[in-house]
């Protein structure tokens, strides 16, 4: 106790000596250093790596993409006018994520709409392709999962929202997707895709950017608490068992009008002709003694 | 072959044979029949006879769906609540739970979830309902491509296509209940067509409502055609129907021992109360498998009626779909006229065509035998070939009928075939006018070349599959004459009347209107009855039969001399 107290005095008779200022604010510049290199190097690294996820997506996109995407995304126009591929300036990190990362993109061939098809990029160069076209502008981020995911919610909250989200389903999305998320079709060749059994996040980022022949659900028009709403209820379609046997599809009375000709009444034409056919069976003895 | 004597009286005495012993059916059966004099009654009728044939039963499949329609309609009566009162839903299907609906939907969901059976029933009603019209349509193909709507039936045909009107107007009205998407999106369609109508279309459509669209009215209003106009209406044509088919009898087949003044078959008891009752129990038994295994109109899918809202693939039941298809495929044609827009695009399809469609099947007997002067009766049936124009028309009717069909399903066609939906309307817009053409003349023609096919049997004999070599080298397969039976099966047509000359027709005398008439007629009959082939004359016949005696006979001398070892050959 006495050390320190002499110490303390030793030091304290310093206190206002000349260079006591200079030294605390050295000994403050070397803790607030300390401290940010001790707490700050993620970030520092991160963002040394995003510049590098950056130049790795450049690299993915002027060999997969920049054919109709153009060098910089700017889009390249055909002679005619009309566009190998549009300007991505301004589509945003979750336009990529969502048309790479469900194989819309990169096509295959022209066509008045890109299918789904298997993933050509793994997830690395889907994020590398992503933060790249994200960097060329403005436009929509990839979704926490948090916006779209009901993981932590309680049960009871998880069924007002999915209760919520069919209404919200059946005023904006049935008109082209169908009743159930089984697609329909759409003017001149291009289809609104089956919905069922996709991604949660795919799902967030189609209502965020629009995909194709897609309208945007801007935060405006569906606040994101509505977006999850909508894809708790999508959810829900997929894990709720067939309460009424095989669905055919489930595209509404067309494929309901089919299983009634074929199966139906083919199956009972095909008994009438069974029942015409077997005629009244006299016994094989009364048949021998008729002989 | 002894002859049983045991039921025989073994005395001439003044006491009347009874039955022997203390028999407890025959002694009902007896007291039954002295009150009732059900005896007499059914003497006749349980020995009606029928004859033998599978597409003979297709109107069965209609009456016993129509049965189990009547099964399960009751069952759903007991639960749904033809009301259009908002309530909030609060039953077992949580992703509705809270929403608000109209009372008939939350019952209907109440059926499918909360009452024990009650979706099998829903879609058991709802199957039979699908194969309840499908049977009366391939039934109705079937007696008119077979001739059996000819004198003295007409009648029964013009019952059979109100049966047809009637199913269809019953079915819309089902489909329209439960008030869930499709049933409103259905509804409101009907409200669009009524409206389409010059003049009356809004009163028209404000008297069906109540009101403005969609008022609370129209539930409870087709709830009781649903079950208690429409099916009432149909078991009294369903009934005159049956009453005129046992006092026509069945037209049956030509064949050995069959003319246009006997049935030949089996009675009634107890054989064809057998097989049609076993066919009530498959009838229901498929609708059961179907209901328990297929779902159909999954209404907590579609969720409540809201005019907001619509939903992709919104399709009518099938026999809605080919006036849907038309709609589907019109060009936009409307018409302005002092602030009145009269919309082609709507009346044409929905308020012309399915009327028309229908007074020209209605027409189809009364044309046929204007053209042909056949007033004759007949009671037994004609084999499509033998009718070429006929068959040709009614598979011009089906071509138009199917192709209109397919376009009612063009959204869904598009996205499974990956086609634009839009070549999909073009093409239909052509097809529905072509494709009829096509039909009919390609059907006309294979039923002549049938014909002719026929008369080469007749003349030529089968082929025999004996392959026979001639010292020349060349190979040739013998024919064989046709089994007698056959041959008189072929055989038993008449031939196709002789349409009047323009000679004879002046020469009757006949002037003015009654003269273009019968020259009309005659041209048509011509048309009609043009490039048909007769049946071969007895003379040919008996000629052929000789030529292939001769040619039998070589034959066998042939297959006598060996092998490599030539017979007689003089040709």
């Amino acid at each position: 106790m006495r050390l320190l107290n002499r110490s303390a005095g030793r030091l304290s008779r310093h206190r206002r000596g000349p260079i006591a200022g200079l030294l605390v604010l050295v000994c403050g510049l070397l803790l607030t250093g300390g401290m940010y290199a001790a707490f700050a190097p993620a970030q520092a690294d991160s963002n040394q790596s995003q510049e590098e996820l950056v130049k790795e997506g450049r690299e993915l996109f002027l060999v997969g993409c920049a054919f109709c995407h153009g060098q910089n995304g700017e889009g390249v126009l055909t002679q005619g006018g009309s566009q190998y591929g549009p300007a991505l300036t301004d589509v945003g990190s979750a336009a990529v994520d969502f048309q790479v990362g469900t194989g819309r993109m990169p096509m295959a061939q022209p066509g008045a709409q890109a299918p789904r098809k298997e993933v050509v990029y793994t997830k690395d160069e889907i994020a590398a392709l992503s933060a790249y076209v994200g960097s060329l502008g403005t436009g929509p981020q990839i979704p926490d999962a948090e916006l779209y995911s009901t993981d932590g919610m309680s049960q009871k909250d998880v069924d007002e929202l999915v209760s919520r989200g069919g209404q919200i389903f059946l005023a904006n999305c049935t008109a082209c997707h169908n009743f159930e998320g089984s697609g329909g079709a759409m003017p001149r060749g291009g289809f609104a895709p089956k919905i069922r059994g996709v991604d949660s996040k795919h799902i967030y980022e189609a209502m965020l950017t629009g995909p194709q022949s897609m309208d945007t659900f801007s935060d405006g028009n569906i606040p994101p608490e509505d977006k999850k709403a909508v894809i708790a209820y999508l959810n829900e379609l997929n894990d709720a068992p067939s309460y009424s046997g095989f669905t055919l599809g489930s595209l509404g009375p067309v494929s309901e009008g089919i299983i009634a000709w074929v199966g139906g009444l083919g199956i009972l034409v095909g008994f009438a002709v069974w029942i015409a056919a077997h005629t009244t069976r006299s016994s094989k003895k009364k048949d021998e003694a008729a002989a | 072959m002894s002859v049983d004597v045991s039921k025989v009286a073994t005395t001439n005495g003044s006491t009347p044979a009874t039955t022997k012993g203390a028999q407890r059916a025959g002694a009902i059966a007896n007291w039954a029949d002295e009150r009732l004099g059900l005896g007499s009654a059914m003497k006749k009728n349980i020995r009606k006879v029928f004859p033998d044939h599978w597409s003979f039963m297709l109107g069965e499949i209609a009456l016993w769906s129509f049965v189990v329609l009547l099964l399960t309609g009751v069952f759903l009566t007991l639960w749904f609540d033809p009301s259009m009162t908002e309530i909030q839903y609060n039953g077992s299907y949580d992703p509705l739970r809270g929403v608000h609906m109209s009372s008939a939907m939350a019952s209907t969901l109440d059926i499918s979830f909360d009452v024990r059976g009650g979706l099998l029933m829903r879609q058991m009603h709802h199957w039979a309902a699908m194969i309840f019209i499908a049977s009366m349509m391939i039934h109705m193909l079937r007696v008119y491509l077979t001739g059996a709507f000819r004198k003295p039936r007409e009648v029964n045909w013009i019952i059979g296509c109100l049966l047809l009107l009637l199913g269809t107007i019953e079915g819309f009205t089902g489909y329209s209940l439960p008030d869930d998407l499709l049933s409103g999106t259905g509804v409101r369609a009907a409200d669009g067509f009524m409206k389409a109508t010059p003049v009356v279309g809004t009163y028209m459509s404000f008297f069906l409502f109540g009101g403005e669209f969609p008022g609370d009215a129209i539930i409870p209003r087709f709830y009781a055609m649903h079950i208690l106009l429409i099916p009432g209406l149909l078991l009294a044509l369903i009934a005159a129907h049956m009453l005129l088919l046992v006092y026509h009898k069945h037209t049956q087949w030509p064949g050995p021992g069959r003319t246009e003044q006997n049935v030949v078959g089996y009675p009634m008891l107890p054989v064809y109360a057998a097989k049609a009752g076993g066919f009530f129990f498959i009838v229901f038994g498929v609708t059961a498998l179907m209901g328990g295994l297929f779902s159909i109109n999954n209404v907590w899918k579609l969720g409540p009626y809201d005019p907001s809202k619509v939903t992709a693939g919104s399709q009518p039941d099938w026999y809605m779909g080919w006036p849907d298809g038309l709609l589907r495929i019109i060009p936009p044609w409307e018409t302005h006229l002092w602030g009145i827009t009269i919309s082609w695009n709507v009346m044409l399809p929905i308020l012309v065509m399915p009327p028309l469609m229908l007074m020209i099947l209605m027409a189809l007997p009364f044309i046929e035998s204007w053209l042909t002067g056949d007033k004759r009766e007949h009671h037994l049936l004609q084999r499509p070939r033998n009718a070429p124009t006929r068959t040709a028309i009614m598979v011009a009717l089906m071509t138009f009928y199917g192709l209109s069909w397919a376009a009612g399903g063009n959204d869904i066609i598009a996205i499974k075939l990956h086609l634009s939906i839009n070549q999909i309307t073009y093409f239909m817009r052509g097809a529905v006018f072509i494709g009829p053409v096509i039909a009919f003349i390609i059907t006309r023609r294979w039923c002549i070349s049938l014909q002719r096919h026929d008369e080469g049997k007749l003349l030529h004999g089968f082929e025999s599959g004996v392959l026979v070599r001639s010292p020349e080298g060349g190979y040739a397969e013998k024919h064989l004459p046709l089994p007698e039976g056959q041959a008189y099966t072929l055989t038993a047509r008449d031939d196709d009347p002789v349409p009047e000359t323009p000679e004879q027709i002046e020469a009757s005398g006949a002037t003015g209107r009654d003269l273009r008439a019968r020259k009309l007629r005659a041209r048509l009959a011509t048309l009609f009855f043009a490039d048909n082939v007769q049946k071969p004359t007895a003379e040919e016949i008996h000629e052929a039969q000789h030529h292939a005696e001769h040619e039998l006979h070589e034959l066998e001398s042939q297959i006598a001399a060996g092998p490599n070892r030539h017979g007689p050959a003089d040709h």
